[in-house]
């Protein structure tokens, strides 16, 4: 049981997707502007990280490793990702459109997105089994989310700043999304398993 | 031969089994969808103002063919729009007047007097929040521009502390209106003859300590409209454009020389505002 739980926390504060691997920049600094569309964007990503982590974790040990094709991990998860996406997206509308219309945009906007690809590659590299895995995928969307969340609040404060010209716009989020990183880096040296 | 046969054949049974997935999928949980959301959508815009209230022309579509919206909603569209909305819906839609956006403050910084300097961000909600902002009309134009960032046609500048539409490029959307934190922006009918440029609702003898050109509710105009178009409501002249025949009593009779007047310029019927310049001379 501890077991699981230190993946948690690894997942969520020490190798925080964001700021300690730095995957996922790219919606991380795409729709980070109000807390509510962060949040949409977390959710949907949780959302689809989970049930991610199970399919490619079955995809990679039912039929690749048996038939010797572990290099092709890559291109697998993202077609089995990518459609995953698709079939749940189909699914939802049809069954469950109040799930549907708050995901809305961001759940096609993910199916292709590294964070997600990320979480699938590291559950391999790790060796962690099906329970695992779910878990770690789990807990890294929920990283993710919460990182998204508080630099929307930090980008809230940033649009009352006043800034040189040069760096008005992307120059100062990218410094202040370096310096929200800094700060998580205090979590590094950790060690849960004590 | 078979370490590359092996691999294309696994990833082209699974591309297949995908693809056959996706396409069950697309048939069992097909979403019926209304056709005519996409019609209207057709009639519309495309600008994706948000001056409906929608998040955008699609949803508008959307909210009108479920009936959550009236075919009249799009002010942008106008008339025209309307008419052919209510075509799709079967609906009989009235006359749609078009509107254009009025800045109701005359108060330029000549002629509004101010409690202290403002020096912070320059955003009239941010200012609002500091003591009402600098001016000491709790109705006047802070003038800072948060309806110009918030305009989507360009339309509005910021001339001598005061917001100004500009007609030529007034799509009458109204998203000005809800942006300004005064809400001293309306929308009123495009070719409106005259207007109150004040919103003021403070008795006449506040309005005079800090604005020269501010409505004092003297009741001049409301007595000497021939057609009885203008009203007082909380110390504040109401034109109702509806009866207004543009015949330019009120802005003669006018003591603060606030009532403006709309002329037609050209074939193209654009209203140009203009204030009477030997009026201007008598306030100063």
């Amino acid at each position: 049981m501890s077991e699981i739980f230190m993946i948690m926390f690894a997942a969520i504060l020490t190798e925080n997707f964001i700021f300690a691997k730095f995957y996922g920049i790219c919606p991380f600094l795409g729709v980070s502007d109000k807390p509510s569309t962060a949040l949409g964007m977390g959710m949907a990503v949780t959302f689809v990280m989970t049930i991610s982590s199970a399919a490619t974790w079955a995809v990679y040990y039912l039929i690749l490793a048996p038939l010797g094709l572990e290099y092709l991990k890559t291109i697998a998860f993202i077609l089995v990702i990518a459609s995953l996406v698709q079939f749940i997206e189909m699914f939802l509308r049809k069954n469950i459109p109040s799930l549907y219309s708050a995901l809305g945009i961001y759940l096609p906007l993910i199916t292709t997105n590294c964070a997600v690809l990320g979480s699938a590659l590291v559950n391999i590299q790790e060796g962690y089994n099906f329970f695992e895995s779910v878990v770690f995928g789990f807990s890294a969307a929920i990283g993710f989310t919460m990182a998204i969340v508080v630099f929307a609040g930090v980008r809230e404060r940033l649009v009352l700043a006043d800034p040189p010209k040069a760096f008005r716009g992307y120059p100062i989020l990218l410094i202040a999304a370096a310096m929200v990183a800094m700060a998580f880096s205090g979590f590094a040296g950790m060690d849960f398993t004590r | 031969m078979k370490a590359i046969l092996l691999p294309v054949l696994i990833f082209l049974v699974l591309g297949a089994a995908m693809g056959a997935l996706l396409a069950v999928a697309s048939r069992v949980f097909a979403v019926k969808k209304d056709e005519r959301a996409e019609e209207i959508l057709a009639c519309l815009p495309g600008a994706n103002c948000g001056g409906c209230g929608f998040t955008g022309c699609a949803a508008f579509a959307k909210a009108v063919s479920d009936g959550e919206a009236s075919p009249t909603g799009c002010s942008v569209g106008g008339a025209e729009a309307a008419e052919k909305i209510g075509a799709i819906m079967g609906v009989e839609v009235g006359g749609m007047v078009k509107m254009r956006a009025q800045v109701m403050c005359s108060g330029t910084s000549e002629f509004a007097r101010k409690k202290y300097i403002y020096e912070g961000v320059p955003d009239c909600v941010a200012a609002s929040k500091i003591g009402g902002s600098d001016k000491l009309c709790p109705n006047g134009c802070i003038g800072l521009g948060t309806c110009v960032a918030a305009c989507p046609a360009d339309a509005i500048k910021v001339e001598m502390g005061v917001a100004a539409v500009d007609y030529t490029k007034c799509i009458g959307c109204g998203v000005c209106t809800n942006a300004c934190p005064r809400g001293i922006i309306q929308l009123v009918p495009f070719d409106a003859k005259h207007w109150v440029g004040c919103k003021s609702e403070d008795s006449g003898k506040k309005v005079r300590q800090y604005c020269d050109v501010g409505c004092i509710a003297c009741k001049l105009c409301a007595k000497n409209c021939p057609e009885k178009a203008i009203s007082i409501e909380n110390h504040l002249a109401v034109i109702d454009y509806s009866k207004c025949t543009g015949c330019d009593v009120c802005v003669s009779k006018c003591p603060r020389k606030i009532i403006w007047s709309g002329e037609q310029q050209g074939k193209l019927g654009l209203v140009i505002a203009r204030i009477p310049e030997d009026a201007l001379k008598e306030v100063e």
